[in-house]
């Protein structure tokens, strides 16, 4: 086992690891935040995605212990005083998720597309989401929700 | 704008449902985490047909954490049944006894062999690699058409035949002697549903051999009957919940092994019990769509007028018959003539058994299979005649309604010149012909092509006079309760349980505007036995069709009773009271009025109630269809083809819809966007791929390409609007129309783009090989 600190969504926890363990288990299994959902076993669609020092990352692709000193923010950090953060609001204003299940990487996937000015356009965007699957939306509205956000351009 | 116009049916109201599965606060099952759970992993055989000859689980059952080990013998007397099949499609269909672990003998890659509880998931999938099976390998067989022949490797060898049933629909003769007939031979893979929560369950024991079961599934009441009767318990002593479930597209309309392992295990260990599924597991473990072979022929005058339609459609069943396999082909049976007027129609299935995961529904089931090779041969059918593939259709198209159909049922309503003449509004169909043109003038690497695809789909499962005629074992009504509570709110409990679709959103706009509500008032419950004991749960675009009809005749119900309240109240006669949108009011003395809130306390109260009414305003209707929902429309994809090397990318796709009334445009959209993905998908991206020893090749998201965002086009959707004759507010079901539609636009729109080099079929899906292999043959 290995003491691993984290700080999670503003709080610091301090934790003992196995070396296998994966950043998405240590969030669900150790600090019950089961927001941040698991969709795959190869990395490949994106419902574990959280922002690890403010870059989005996949949590299914780090080790708990690599990922020591770090600050995660999962789904659960994101919104503020009770109230959407501008990217959950705008997926709930353009109908941008149905069973939900990939939304918390969905979104976490967008604040950081935004945030590093990724979102310029449509095309941008879609790019940008290459790595987190939806099956319901045919993204549509993912799309446009970003764009909103973003302020998109085309 | 008036009131019930933001809120009622039509409204865009924004989801109910969003908030906490925006927050990350939804629970699906991997969340539920109940004190001294063990984790169940399933040992799947490797091996996709081979004899069990010993299983040594004693290394497992003594590693780290592990509770118990158990194998297909040591369970099997839990069984009082084998795994259900509700759809015995002949009377002599051949259905092999199946268990929820292999016994003697494995029949796909995947089928489990053991199980390892174990208190921790970590400790559970070290311990399931030390269980030991020896296996005597057998020949597989894999081809659907190559199974269905005689000689054949056989599945299941006691059956003497991999045929399981052969199932026709005949009416009329086939015009051999037509002008001109085409016919060409079509295969539609089988196809991966991949919801992105897979499946998941948590069984818990309660007091007195009770037990409660958390499944990712969309058939809560359907489960709890199977599963009752599968371990012989009562139904009384077993309540499913089916939890937020992300999404299910088919592939959790079903029993499966894990969630009657749970359950029986949950009962010998005394203690909770979880199984999550993992992706690659999922590829193999949850049943596949489609894996069709089908001939489809088609009749005509020179003139373009069809007489005769004959398919012959080989279907594969995978390894065994689950809930509803046997039964897929059969939703498309009636509809292999699509919109179009065709006197002459015959429609023959064999269902065949391979060594592959069991097919079942998928979205669309049947229909999206009877779409495609039907629009396929409609362009075929154009070229062959050197008529235009739109006047074609058009020719064609039934127009007067109700339309009895050759097949034999009865279309209630209808306009597909309607939607066609939209379409080609939004396509601009000149613009980019021309544009085609100007590519092939120029020689271009990059080519495009038009798609076209109309179609008219059966859903709304479904009216139980037929159902019972063609063999399914329940009906296919739905049940809604509405309780006005006496603060003026209203609960509903639905019979349909949604994963996504936003039930919630719609029935309260529903009750809403009916009863005269804001829909925020209205709490919708659904998805857990113990609270809606009766229903038949979600699939087949049923639950709007169905579910929403239930839930108006509950509101008329309690109309009823409040008018007969207000009546008493306000001291006059029933027949005096006009109603609308909530309130009862006087004729002739406008001021005089009374809610259906009033109404309910005044029944909450029971002070002053006519003599002899019971107190409390609640109404519980069950509503059986008098026929199937029958949406439609017409679709277009353009797509761009790099003739290089074979890489098709869709560049656009306009889908216009007609579902009848829409109770919410976002959440109609949104359906629309959805389906026509996994069409498109369909088309240009997904297969799964076994090689000849039944080993699936791609059974990983890595390996197998579900579309992102990065594939494809934003869409353009608009729909045209008749509403149905047979519903009480006029809705059409909606959830697969997009995957009915997509395919065969895109694939004809792949073909369109290299007609001129001589392209005249690319088999599903349309990948950069098999693109650029048609164009090198063709060039030949």
């Amino acid at each position: 086992m290995h003491p691993v600190t984290l700080t999670v969504n503003g709080a610091r926890h301090e934790l003992e690891l196995e070396p296998r363990d994966l950043l998405v288990h240590v969030l669900r299994e150790q600090l019950s935040l089961t927001g941040t959902n698991i969709g795959c076993d190869t990395s490949s669609c994106g419902a574990c995605t959280v922002l690890l020092d403010g870059q989005s990352v996949k949590s299914c692709t780090i080790l708990g212990v690599q990922a020591d000193g770090a600050a995660i923010t999962t789904i659960e950090g994101l919104a503020t005083g009770g109230e959407l953060h501008p990217v959950q609001q705008a997926f709930h204003d353009h109908h941008a998720l149905q069973c939900g299940y990939c939304t918390p990487g969905m979104v976490m996937a967008a604040v950081s597309l935004i945030e590093n000015g990724e979102a310029g356009d449509r095309d941008s965007i879609r790019s940008g989401l290459e790595g987190n699957l939806c099956r319901c939306t045919g993204y549509h509205n993912i799309v446009e929700a970003i764009a909103e956000v973003a302020g998109a351009t085309s | 704008m008036s009131a019930t116009e933001t809120w009622g049916i039509g409204a865009p109201l924004k989801r109910k449902e969003d908030d906490p599965l925006l927050r990350g606060r939804g629970t699906y099952v991997d969340n539920i985490d109940l004190p001294g759970t063990v984790v169940m992993v399933v040992v799947r055989s490797p091996y996709a047909h081979a004899r069990i000859t010993s299983i040594d689980t004693s290394a497992a059952k003594a590693a780290e954490g592990v509770v118990a080990v158990y194998t297909g013998a040591d369970l099997r007397d839990d069984w009082k049944a084998a795994m259900p099949c509700a759809w015995p499609v002949t009377e002599d269909m051949k259905n092999p006894e199946h268990f929820p672990l292999a016994v003697s003998e494995v029949n796909y890659q995947g089928d489990g062999v053991a199980v390892v509880l174990a208190d921790t998931r970590a400790h559970a999938v070290d311990a399931a690699e030390l269980v030991d099976v020896d296996y005597e390998v057998l020949d597989a067989i894999v081809d659907v058409a190559a199974a269905a022949e005689d000689g054949a490797t056989l599945v299941h060898e006691e059956l003497g035949t991999n045929v399981s049933y052969v199932w026709p629909l005949e009416s009329g003769t086939f015009d051999e002697s037509a002008d001109v007939i085409v016919k060409h031979t079509y295969i539609q893979p089988p196809l991966i549903p991949n919801a992105i929560e897979p499946r998941g369950v948590v069984a818990r024991p309660e007091p007195g051999g009770d037990v409660t079961l958390w499944s990712a599934t969309q058939i809560p009441h359907i489960l709890r009957l199977l599963t009752a009767a599968t371990l012989g318990m009562s139904e009384t002593k077993l309540r499913v919940i089916a939890p937020d479930v992300g999404g299910g597209f088919g592939s959790k309309l079903d029993v499966y092994a894990e969630e009657l392992l749970a359950v029986a295990i949950a009962r010998r260990l005394g203690t909770p019990v979880k199984w999550i599924e993992e992706r690659s597991e999922n590829a193999l473990a949850t049943i596949h769509g489609r894996d069709f072979v089908t001939t489809l022929e088609l009749a005509a005058t020179k003139d373009g007028k069809i007489t005769s339609l004959r398919a012959n459609v080989i279907a594969s069943m995978g390894a065994y018959l689950q809930l509803v396999t046997p039964g897929i082909p059969l939703l498309g049976a009636w509809i292999y003539a699509g919109p179009y007027e065709i006197p002459n129609y015959s429609v023959t299935f064999t269902g065949v058994f391979t060594n592959t995961t069991p097919t079942d529904a998928y979205r669309g089931a049947g229909r999206p299979e009877a779409t495609y090779v039907l629009e396929r041969t409609m362009d075929l059918l154009a070229k062959e005649l050197g008529m235009d593939r739109v006047e074609l259709r058009r020719k064609n198209f039934i127009t007067e309604f109700p339309a009895t159909i050759a097949s034999g049922l009865t279309i209630d309503s209808g306009d597909h010149h309607a939607s066609l003449d939209r379409l080609l509004e939004h396509l601009g169909l000149e613009e980019l012909e021309a544009e085609q043109q100007a590519r092939r003038d120029r020689g271009d690497t990059k080519q495009i092509g038009i798609g076209f695809s109309t179609y008219n789909e059966m859903c709304g499962l479904a009216p139980s006079r037929i159902l019972g005629a063609i063999r399914y074992a329940a009906g296919g009504w739905e049940t809604a309760t509405i309780r006005c509570l006496p603060t003026g709110t209203f609960q509903v409990v639905t019979g349909t349980s949604p994963h996504g679709q936003g039930h919630e959103t719609a029935w309260s706009q529903i009750v809403a505007d009916q009863l005269g509500c804001d829909p925020s008032e209205v709490e919708v419950l659904h998805g857990d036995t113990s609270i809606s004991p009766y229903g038949l749960d979600t699939y087949g675009s049923r639950s709007l069709p169905v579910g929403g009809a239930a839930l108006w005749s509950a509101g008329e119900k309690i109309i009823e009773k409040a008018r007969e309240i207000v009546a008493h109240q306000l001291e006059v006669a029933a027949d005096d009271l006009e109603y609308e949108a909530g309130t009862f009011t006087v004729k002739g003395s406008p001021d005089k009025e009374m809610t259906v809130k009033g109404a309910a306390w005044a029944a909450f109260a029971a002070h002053n109630l006519p003599d002899g009414m019971e107190p409390n305003l609640e109404a519980t209707a069950t509503y059986d269809p008098p026929n199937f929902s029958w949406p439609g429309g017409a679709h277009a994809a353009v797509v761009e083809v790099d003739t290089g090397t074979g890489d098709a990318r869709l560049i656009r796709y306009v889908a216009i819809d007609d579902v009848g009334t829409v109770v919410n445009p976002l959440i109609v959209d949104g359906q629309v966007h959805g389906g026509i993905t996994q069409g498109i998908a369909t088309a240009l991206y997904e297969e799964a791929i076994y090689d000849e020893d039944g080993n699936l090749a791609n059974g990983t998201m890595a390996m197998y390409l579900v579309p992102s965002a990065a594939e494809l086009p934003s869409y353009e959707l608009d729909r045209t609007e008749t509403k149905a004759t047979d519903h009480p507010f006029g809705a059409k079901g909606v959830g697969e129309t997009g995957t009915i539609a997509a395919a065969p636009a895109v694939i004809n729109a792949v073909i369109d783009a290299l007609s001129h080099l001589g392209v005249t079929d690319i088999q599903m899906p349309a990948t950069p090989e098999r693109v650029w292999r048609a164009i090198e043959e063709a060039q030949q």
